[in-house]
């Protein structure tokens, strides 16, 4: 079995860590442990190590053929094999395949849970307010309830227009 | 007004709060970047310029930064870096930064905002003691007010995005720094290591990732970011913090009753070498000082404050070392003179007292 990070010599160090009920296993030798500190438990997550690696090979896999490269800066599959950061925001997008398995092995979730920028959560609140309005709009002209219509017709108006309000201001 | 003038006195740095005799800090930090900006570690130096010049004006207009601190990072010396370093003000990654980096620091030192790091922004609240949801609170309000100003990287399924993927979603760090010499001194810390990892908690040395846990100190710090809310991760790490202060608590009770003179021995040993020394490492120094702050903590040293410990603690180290003087050290230079200074500054601490007079004196250890 190779090393996992220098994929040339034997790897004799091996590792199985749990974490919350995930295992994760890492094959190491000798001189890549020692340079990651492996051998001092104190300063060691096997987190940390599966981080730089498990990137990479996520990556790889999608990788097979033509080489992805952000359209916004320029940052390819490889420059994150080499640096374990991305280029820029947009790179969450280019590169939203590979990085999925890589997110799921890394976060509790896949999916944002928590702040929101203010201005960003009030339109999104907005915009589920309008499709809430808009459903019931839809309804109640089949139901030939024109009296809610211009009502809700109203409020559909007045929503959309602090929406337009918030993203002028 | 330079950096040294800005700073508070060594001694204040650490200041009290809740658990102090075990957490040393509480600290929060958040990683913003803007949208439509490569990263700093991709973008190009005139990009890193043109952002750090949008970025330090918002936050210098930011109320909670009114008298701070700010100066792009070529601007200081390679000792000055050290002394921020050294104080937790700044990361070693932010040290190595030059043009298109900045810092901004408020007074008080318990908000700090380093511009492109690794992120175009991380801002840091740090707090005495155990106070993670007071450290959270301070700099929620900072980032609130900032997003005011700034247009951030967010996107509403990943969250706010970072340059790497460990810190999307929420881009929290959360952690504590820990004196723990009771578990150390019992050999329990690898046990409680691990069942910290095992709860998707790292635990780091002194200075963050890849460090030693110089003079018994150790930071506790999330690692998951994305799929958890900011108090619910806050939350979390308040209740292994609370588990781990017992632990520490009751090992040293433990010791006490169980081993006394093995630990007045430790104690009584760091104080003669570090009240005689005549040359003496950093790294010694910082491991006899966690003794002398262990001996202060159950009553040895009776009439001595603890802050002279932690003034201690920080200016044995290199760069707070060199700064006294005006001429560049070697490291053999710098261990004798932080020998001197600790000579002359233990000079009026009396000998520790073996049994703590308010105790009621625990049994002697039986010879076996």
């Amino acid at each position: 079995m190779l090393c996992d990070i220098c994929k040339q010599n034997q790897a004799k160090v091996h590792l199985t860590q749990m974490i919350e009920g995930k295992t994760k296993k890492v094959d190491l030798c000798e001189e890549c442990s020692k340079a990651k500190g492996v051998d001092d438990p104190t300063g060691f997550s096997l987190a940390d190590l599966l981080l730089g690696l498990g990137a990479a090979q996520e990556m790889e896999q999608v990788a097979a053929g033509a080489e992805l490269k952000c359209p916004h800066c320029g940052f390819t599959q490889a420059d994150f094999k080499k640096t374990g950061r991305l280029g820029c925001a947009d790179c969450y997008e280019t590169f939203a395949e590979g990085l999925e398995g890589l997110l799921k092995t890394m976060h509790k979730g896949t999916k944002h849970v928590g702040k929101t920028p203010l201005a960003l959560k009030q339109s999104l609140d907005l915009s589920d307010k309008l499709k809430v309005l808009q459903k019931r709009l839809d309804k109640a002209i089949a139901e030939e309830d024109f009296e809610a219509a211009v009502h809700l017709r109203d409020d559909i108006s007045s929503v959309k227009n602090k929406l337009k309000e918030l993203t002028v201001g | 007004m330079n950096i040294h003038e800005f700073l508070s006195s060594p001694g204040t740095v650490y200041g009290q709060g809740p658990h102090d005799s075990i957490v040393m800090s509480s600290r929060v930090r958040l990683a913003r970047n803007l949208k439509g900006v490569a990263f700093p570690g991709w973008a190009k130096k005139p990009d890193r310029i043109r952002s750090l010049e949008a970025i330090l004006p918002a936050v210098q207009s930011i109320r909670q930064m009114a008298g701070a601190f700010s100066e792009s990072m070529e601007n200081f010396t390679a000792v000055d870096k050290q002394i921020l370093v050294e104080r937790h003000l700044i990361s070693r990654e932010h040290a190595a930064k030059n043009t298109g980096s900045g810092l901004v620091i408020n007074k008080g030192e318990t908000l700090a905002v380093m511009i492109n790091e690794e992120d175009h922004l991380r801002m840091q609240s740090l707090r005495p003691g155990l106070q993670l949801k007071e450290a959270w609170h301070a700099v929620d309000q900072l980032d609130s007010a900032l997003e005011k100003k700034l247009d951030y990287a967010f996107s509403p399924s990943l969250g706010y995005l970072t340059a790497c993927p460990t810190n999307l979603g929420t881009g929290i760090r959360v952690s504590a720094m820990l004196h723990l010499p009771a578990l150390v001194l019992s050999e329990q810390i690898n046990q409680i290591i691990q069942a910290v990892n095992k709860l998707g908690l790292a635990v780091r040395g002194l200075y963050g990732e890849g460090t030693e846990a110089l003079g018994n100190v150790f930071q506790v710090s999330n690692q998951m970011t994305l799929g958890e809310s900011e108090q619910d991760i806050v939350e979390r790490l308040n209740k292994v913090l609370g588990q781990i202060i017992e632990h520490e608590e009751n090992a040293r009770a433990s010791l006490l009753s169980n081993k006394p003179k093995v630990v007045f021995n430790h104690i009584g040993r760091a104080y003669g070498i570090l009240a005689n020394a005549h040359s003496i490492s950093s790294k010694e120094t910082m491991n006899l000082l966690s003794l002398l702050r262990l001996g202060l903590d159950i009553g040895s040293f009776p009439g001595v404050e603890r802050r002279l410990v932690e003034e201690l603690f920080l200016l044995t180290q290199p760069a707070h070392l060199q700064q006294q003087f005006s001429e560049k050290l070697t490291a053999d230079e710098r261990d004798l003179l932080r020998a001197d200074m600790l000579r002359d500054r233990l000079r009026n601490v009396s000998r520790p007292v073996a049994l703590p007079p308010e105790s009621k004196g625990p049994k002697l250890d039986k010879p076996e």
